[in-house]
């Protein structure tokens, strides 16, 4: 989650609720003129990336079984906020023409947190686009979330995968359809250095350890990271964790480890915490242009990739949507300022991804609430949404990557569609709230300020609800 | 009138229906008042307090009785659990971190804050411009905690030691100009406690002094004029006269500072979100409750802060009932 | 006639120049070069912090990141751009007008209902006698320490039931539930201090207790009830917490709620930080500067006698 300044507040701050998946969609804004630039640089056609850009006019057939609900209003509640907001509220137009019904759109940071109060206070909203299938459980453990319709089920089945599918169920009922994904399994890079030096893009992990090595016999710190962010400080430390989990003991041993089937600190999540230990506890490969390993721990996310900018950072794990974070002006793309390549697996023949994601859930289940839901779990809305956003992607598999105009994204897209991927959500996601958004995050700080790992995954192992 | 009102004109408009909603209430509850002549305290009281004992019942007592009952039941409010979260609270390595820093806290910030207001109100006394030095000390506290955090965080920014960096935070580039490292400053436990209490302090200060210079202006001043024929030490008149006289004023300011200390959330939020062993008793409660979904230990964490203010307010009773007998 | 320490106080008035304060007496034994400069340099410490945002919210966003705001006096660079993004609703996204506007509506009231309820409750703590008075005096002291988190769900709940959740009724009538028990407390102080021969005298000329509430008390009430009211509106235009919860729709949602989720999501992006937070404080700290006086009457009426 971005660094809150109230959340607090009193907070705040409140607080403000937070989530890695959030960062998805809390982009700078500056990201929309990033974009916005590097298509013009590349004399792309930038109008589409541009708000109030009308968009073609959709089939509307779908939502005519609803009914006439025309002038109803169907309310979202959702974390995702300026300037994430405005190509939301523009994909969701083709569907206002069609219906006539209103979409009252409120975006709050505090989300989380305020979602659960409201649930239980009986004051939902129509919908919630939530970004934890943690979090949707405690949702429908509320009693107040209703599963989702016929008509979404049948869309979700046509267009995602049975894993987006499974992540939207709770106990055997699938209550809410995949809205906007993300890849974490990148490496951000600068394209100049590598060509400069001769660096290649590694395919295995024997290989990212061979080029990390080589950068500091060219007298390099190559590895920056930051993982302060606020009340969420440590959550990258866990992606980073699980990325390793997943490729040293496979998805299945992962999946295990996260439904805690296996026990937190065993063997497999012992050997994934020392990898990544051997990267960000080395002082020989952390922190470029941050300082030592401690920095780590003081650095806000957002800004731990920008040495790379500044030559003093070659490499920096970070999901796709940290493109936002470069200052104006960096041209994200291959022959650019900086882009990603994929993190590699264990050998080049096996290919684990992790990402995240939001789902929609309803509170209520008024014909234009079920229309609207519809239209969000099709792929028309999957390629309305992309042609006016830049930094998003979805698991749509209806999604076309012509309409995608940012090359991180067609990267991700590539990545999300390869049929060789083994997709999982980010672990800590869906572990319970004590481990996934408070235990986890708050060791994997204390080991990256000198607690060993041992005793890091034992206290996480404690934290389990029994 | 009770909807949702949505543009400028409707907004005004609901907002003086409401003053004026309410001014009709205050109204009746006076007249009616007025309608018992003599002396029929107990009604009228009754009467005076209705709306006040209304409110309270069901905005913040109701929520504590509650919170008590929550506080012996299991993460999920489903069973009922003893005493466990009370003994987590007192064995859990985490939680008493969180009980040390509570305790720092509520112990430095009234003090300090009291002391260096009461110096400082004493120092600008009949001082050229003293009006203007108060408002320095006290704006600070018409500055929200966020706010606050975020411009003490850009005093604590850290920058690494290396070629070409320039500190930006300025506790840091005093520490370079003396010729020291550049500090995570916000990192090191339990340096950075005491450095997120400043911040607290340094809010307070301002309040502190207000109030008691306010006190020190008002000793009447023909006790100061025979203490001071009688040739008592300037220090004999501080500790002789002038403070016996505001002694009311400082109970007032130490616990109303150490009743907001207790509460203090946001700073920690802001500054630190509790990492690096810097939560606090409020932070953590909000934690518990609303990040881990722990709902008994939130509970029990906030009755254990409704344990620690009872002393506050047995002190400050005694001291009411001192002063009026 | 002047007191003795020439460099920081003003030449008395006649009648002042009679006596000294005890503040002045225990001054002098601090040598007044030393007094002064202890003065100066708690003035400075508790200044900088504030000065060093201001000033680096005027630097242009690069300068922001790679050098120290004190290197301004060398280089001065000013760039109102910083303030230009965070008020722009374009650029920004939110709309500080409309919720400044939003602000100001739930303030007033949340100002106004709490001090009339406690000046009446404060009476008759202080002048009434009913049975169980000191108990229920001190319950409703004790209930400030009741955490505002705790009751956010329950009264979420009432709010739902009533049918006036996402209103301002919410905001006013929790802000002014939370400010009731330090009022009381306060305002029962200060009346405690008005003589009881004024009450007598006024019960003698057969005045019942809303005539001596309004004829005697209130106007010797005044001070104290500003600076509660001062205390109520920083605290009610500061919140953040009671916002997000009651009034986190855009349509009635505080400059607060507004700016924490402008800046949120912008990690250490000091330019926009340090502007927002500019825009933020202007008007906590403007009402404060031009009620300053009846704060410090207020304070100086009600607490210090107490």
């Amino acid at each position: 989650m971005p660094e809150a300044l109230y959340d607090i507040g009193s907070g705040m701050f409140v607080q403000r609720g937070s989530s890695r998946s959030r960062i998805a969609l809390a982009g700078a804004l500056s990201a929309g003129l990033v974009f916005g630039l590097s298509a013009c640089a590349d004399g792309g056609d930038s109008e589409t990336s541009t708000p109030g850009t009308s968009l073609a006019a959709i089939d509307c057939s779908p939502y005519k079984a609803f009914g006439d609900i025309k002038g109803k209003e169907v309310t979202i509640y959702t974390g995702i906020v300026t300037p994430e907001d405005t190509p939301h509220k523009e994909s969701y137009k083709p569907f206002e023409q069609c219906t006539g019904a209103v979409i009252k759109y409120e975006g709050d940071k505090a989300f989380e947190t305020q979602v659960l109060i409201r649930a239980e206070a009986g004051n939902p909203p129509d919908l919630a686009f939530v970004p934890q299938p943690g979090l949707l459980q405690r949702l429908v453990a509320t009693g107040k979330a209703l599963p989702a319709p016929a008509e979404v089920a049948a869309n979700v089945d046509k267009d995602f995968g049975a894993d987006w599918k499974a992540y939207g169920t709770v106990d055997g009922k699938f209550y809410a359809a995949p809205l906007g994904a993300n890849v974490k399994s990148l490496v951000w890079y600068s394209p100049k250095e590598f060509a400069d030096n001769g660096y290649t893009e590694p395919t295995t992990l024997a290989e990212l350890k061979a080029l990390t090595d080589k950068m500091v016999a060219a007298g390099k710190k190559p590895w920056c990271a930051g993982i302060n962010s606020g009340e969420a400080t440590g959550w990258p430390m866990t992606d980073w964790m699980e990325d390793f989990m997943l490729r040293l003991s496979g998805p299945e041993t992962y999946d295990k480890w996260v439904k805690h089937e296996i026990p937190f600190n065993g063997p497999e999540a012992t050997a994934a915490l020392d990898a990544v230990g051997a990267y960000l506890k080395n002082d020989a490969y952390v922190n470029g242009g941050l300082g030592d390993v401690k920095s780590i721990a003081s650095t806000t996310f957002q800004d731990a990739g920008l040495p790379i900018l500044e030559g003093t950072c070659s490499l920096h794990r970070q999901a796709s949507f940290y493109a936002a974070n470069f200052t104006k002006g960096t041209k994200v793309a291959k022959d650019g300022d900086v882009y990603a390549f994929y993190l590699p697996g264990q050998d080049a023949t096996t290919k684990p991804v992790l990402g995240g994601g939001e789902f929609v859930v309803a509170f209520t289940d008024r014909p234009e609430v079920k229309a609207f839901q519809t239209y969000l779990s099709s792929s028309v809305w999957a390629n309305a949404k992309a042609k006016v956003s830049s930094g998003w992607v979805s698991a749509n598999k209806g999604l076309d990557i012509a309409n995608l105009k940012n090359p991180i994204d067609e990267l991700s897209a590539k990545i999300l569609q390869d049929p060789k991927a083994q997709f999982r959500f980010d672990g800590s996601d869906m572990m319970p709230a004590a481990v996934g958004s408070n235990a986890f995050w708050k060791q994997s700080t204390a080991w990256i300020t000198g607690q060993d790992t041992k005793t890091t995954l034992d206290k996480i192992e404690s934290a389990w609800p029994k | 009138m009770f909807t949702t009102a949505s543009t400028t004109p409707q907004k005004i408009l609901q907002m003086f229906a409401a003053i004026l909603l309410f001014a009709a209430v205050m109204g009746l509850i006076l007249f009616i008042a007025s309608r018992f002549t003599g002396k029929r305290d107990r009604a009228i009281a009754a009467l005076y307090l209705l709306p006040t004992v209304l409110m309270l019942s069901v905005g913040l007592l109701y929520p504590g009785l509650r919170t008590i009952y929550q506080s012996f039941l299991d993460a999920s409010l489903k069973s009922f659990v003893g005493f466990d979260n009370y003994t987590t609270i007192l064995t859990d390595p985490e939680q008493l971190t969180v009980l040390r820093n509570t305790a720092f806290w509520v112990l430095l910030t009234p003090f300090v804050a009291t002391g260096v207001g009461l110096v400082y109100a004493i120092l600008v006394d009949k001082a050229r411009m003293e009006s203007f030095a108060k408002a320095l000390i006290f704006l600070p506290m018409s500055i929200s905690y966020v706010a606050a955090g975020v411009i003490w965080k850009f005093m604590y920014e850290f920058r690494p030691d290396q070629q070409n960096i320039q500190q930006i935070g300025l506790i840091n580039q005093i520490i370079v100009w003396l010729g020291g490292k550049p500090q995570q400053l916000l990192i090191d436990s339990p340096l950075n406690t005491f450095l997120l209490i400043a911040v607290m302090i340094w809010i307070q200060a301002g309040f502190a002094m207000t109030v008691l210079s306010a006190a020190i202006k008002a000793i009447p001043d023909d006790i100061v004029e025979a203490a001071r024929l009688d040739g008592v030490s300037p220090w004999g008149m501080f500790r002789f006269v002038t403070l016996p006289a505001i002694r009311p004023s400082v109970v007032v300011v130490l616990t109303t500072i150490a009743i907001g200390t207790l509460k203090v959330f946001d700073i920690v939020q802001t500054m630190t979100g509790g990492r690096f062993e810097t939560s606090v008793i409020a932070n953590e409660f909000y934690s518990q409750t609303f990040r881990s979904d722990n709902r008994g230990l939130g509970a029990a964490l906030a009755v254990v802060l409704f344990v620690l203010v009872i002393p506050i307010v047995v002190y400050n009773i005694r001291q009411l009932r001192r002063s009026e007998a | 006639m002047t007191t003795a320490a020439p460099l920081t106080t003003t030449p008395l008035s006649k009648t002042e120049g009679k006596k000294l304060s005890a503040a002045a007496m225990a001054k002098k034994k601090l040598t007044s070069p030393w007094a002064s400069l202890a003065a100066v340099i708690i003035a400075v410490v508790w200044t900088i912090p504030t000065v060093g945002l201001l000033i680096s919210s005027f630097r242009p966003q690069d300068d922001i990141r790679r050098t120290g705001w004190w290197t301004f006096f060398t280089d001065p660079l000013v760039t109102f751009e910083n303030y230009r993004t965070v008020l722009d609703p374009e650029k920004a996204g939110t709309n500080l007008p409309d919720s400044f506007l939003n602000s100001l509506v739930m303030t007033i009231p949340s100002v106004i209902i709490p001090l009339c309820l406690a000046s009446l409750a404060a009476y008759a703590f202080a002048w009434m006698n009913f049975p169980g008075k000191n108990f229920l005096f001190i319950a409703i002291f004790a209930l400030q320490i009741v955490p505002l988190q705790v009751t956010l769900l329950p009264l979420l709940q009432l709010f739902v039931a009533w049918d006036i959740d996402g209103t301002f009724w919410t905001v006013w009538l929790s802000h002014s539930t939370f400010a009731l028990p330090l009022a009381i407390y306060l305002l029962h102080n200060f009346i405690k201090e008005v003589p009881s021969s004024l009450i007598e005298a006024a019960r003698i000329d057969g005045a019942g207790h809303v005539s001596i509430f309004f004829r005697v008390l209130l106007p010797l009430l005044t001070p104290a009830l500003a600076a509660f009211g001062i205390f109520q509106f920083l605290w009610v235009w500061n919140d953040l917490l009671v916002s997000l919860t009651f009034a986190g729709s855009p349509t009635i949602s505080p400059l607060t709620v507004q700016l924490s989720n402008l800046t949120g999501t912008r990690g250490t992006a000091w330019y926009l930080l340090s502007a927002g937070a500019f825009v933020s404080i202007i008007v906590p700290v403007t009402v404060f500067l031009l009620l300053q006086r009846y704060f410090v009457r207020g304070l100086l009426a009600g607490s210090v006698k107490g």
